[in-house]
């Protein structure tokens, strides 16, 4: 588990988190949600010590951040997996040599034992056989797994993932979110979605968190947020016509 | 101002590379990995100048010397003096910063564009460490490069002079040998060794702080090159004054 208290955070005299109060549940996938400029990705990386916060803090498991020693901040590194927009392979090594990667850093693990894991992880996110294929030869869905396998290989116990869907097609974005929620759910992980997309929301969106102008201004599951009357969140939801049209077909019964 | 800010922030980026260490036998690999790209990849280019500026400068020398009170063994003297002095610790250096300084350039670069180094760090490692002290490692294998470049310099000299009927090869190697100082060539590798770190670190700072995307990247490669060949040429002089004067 993962609470964010009270968390302030500015960049050159500009207030981008203005107090953000939330617990990210073990287990459940954690959607942030909310409009370009929210503070999505501030919060994002304040929770993975790239920024720190001016007040506020962030708890692990019960104990703040702020208060790790230097070597407790590097093993909770290694308790997290972070997989990023573009995915962030490294374009020099094969999609076995990327995933390995984690593993080769921080265990000692024999050769053969590494790669036993790896065609594990890469079989529960359907790749196998691309073991030497190099990530341009791969498709963007094909990547995200790739970038998925890489996150999870090392077993974390927090998973963040900046829009992870992004730039892929709404069957590839659905498979994705579904093994995310699929690999949360087996390894008991907190998961962190930053996402634009409510086709998203609808799919894993189990504890969410609407971001408007650095303050929270709603939370709730998939099913209470197509039910509430708060505008700021209607309005987010609801600029797109598909949903307008998912609305009206529920308030008319059809 | 922003000059002194980046001055700064270089010699901050050097106590970085310096800091938390990668596994030792990960770092065995990018070391092979950095000595077989940036060394042994350059090989070719290096010898190729090399040999033909070596014989240009014989040739001009030889064509130059109409005075018949001049011996011809200067011919080889020169040749020798300015390829070991000069052309090769400095010239091939000038090279080596478009070659391989663009490369480290756009290569760490274009790592921070697809944020491969924010994946880095938010695994635990010590991104600089990981990506810029292999680097300076493999460098320090560069006089090699440079003493490789002083033999086909003076061959190509020797097959200029010679093969081109300027000079006999008796001759020749009488001049090659006339006023030999060894502190030149230690005064050379001393210049070689501090331009291979600046080779291997001022690419390496505009590639890891180097913001925006694909087109920036470009632009970064191009600033590295000058600068480091502003530095290369800046340091000669400093050098070149300390020892020689």
């Amino acid at each position: 588990m993962i609470e964010v208290k009270n968390l302030h955070k500015s960049f050159d005299g500009e207030e981008i988190l203005k107090g953000v109060d939330f617990v990210f549940e073990t287990g459940k996938t954690n959607l942030i949600i909310g409009q370009s400029g929210s503070g999505k990705s501030v919060l994002l990386k304040c929770m993975l010590g790239l920024f720190m916060p001016e007040e506020g803090t962030i708890e692990y498991d019960g104990k703040a951040y702020s208060t790790f020693t230097d070597e407790e901040q590097r093993d909770l590194r290694k308790e997290v997996g972070m997989l990023f927009q573009g995915g962030a392979l490294f374009d020099s090594m094969t999609v076995e040599e990327n995933v390995m990667f984690p593993l080769r850093m921080f265990t000692k693990q024999r050769k053969r034992e590494l790669k036993s894991r790896v065609a594990e992880v890469l079989e529960r996110v359907n790749l196998n056989g691309s073991e030497n294929k190099y990530p341009s030869e791969i498709s963007g869905g094909m990547q995200k797994r790739v970038a998925i396998a890489r996150a999870v290989v090392n077993k974390p116990k927090y998973l963040f993932c900046d829009e992870p869907n992004s730039g892929l097609d709404p069957t590839t974005a659905t498979v994705i979110d579904n093994l995310i929620q699929e690999i949360t759910r087996e390894n008991d992980m907190t998961t962190v979605i930053i996402t634009h997309d409510m086709n998203s929301v609808l799919e894993i969106g189990e504890n969410i968190a609407f971001l408007k102008d650095g303050v929270l201004a709603w939370k709730g599951d998939k099913d209470q947020i197509f039910k509430t009357d708060d505008k700021t969140v209607t309005d987010f939801v609801y600029s797109s016509d598909l949903f307008k049209k998912v609305r009206d077909a529920q308030l008319s019964g059809h | 101002m922003s000059y002194v800010y980046s001055i700064g922030e270089y010699f901050l980026m050097i106590k970085g590379v310096f800091g938390r260490m990668t596994k030792r036998s990960v770092l065995k690999e990018l070391i092979f990995k950095e000595i077989n790209e940036l060394i042994m990849g350059s090989l070719g280019i290096v010898a190729f100048i090399s040999f033909f500026i070596g014989g240009v400068v014989a040739i001009q020398t030889a064509l130059n010397l109409n005075n018949p009170l001049i011996p011809k063994s200067l011919i080889a003297f020169a040749a020798r003096q300015s390829i070991i002095l000069e052309f090769a610790p400095t010239f091939i250096s000038i090279i080596m910063a478009g070659k391989v300084g663009s490369f480290i350039t756009s290569s760490i670069g274009s790592m921070r564009v697809t944020e491969q180094i924010d994946a880095l760090e938010v695994m635990g490692i010590n991104s600089l460490n990981y990506l810029v002290f292999p680097k300076i490692i493999a460098m320090l294998t560069y006089p090699f490069v440079i003493a490789i470049a002083m033999f086909l310099g003076i061959m190509g000299a020797y097959a200029a002079a010679v093969l081109g009927g300027f000079v006999g090869s008796d001759v020749f190697l009488a001049g090659l040998q006339d006023n030999f100082e060894g502190f030149h060539i230690i005064y050379a590798f001393i210049k070689t060794f501090i331009f291979a770190m600046i080779l291997a670190t001022i690419p390496a700072y505009h590639g890891y702080y180097m913001k925006g995307g694909a087109l920036e990247v470009g632009h970064a490669s191009t600033t590295a090159f000058v600068w480091t060949s502003v530095v290369i040429i800046i340091t000669n002089y400093v050098i070149t004054q300390l020892l020689l004067s």
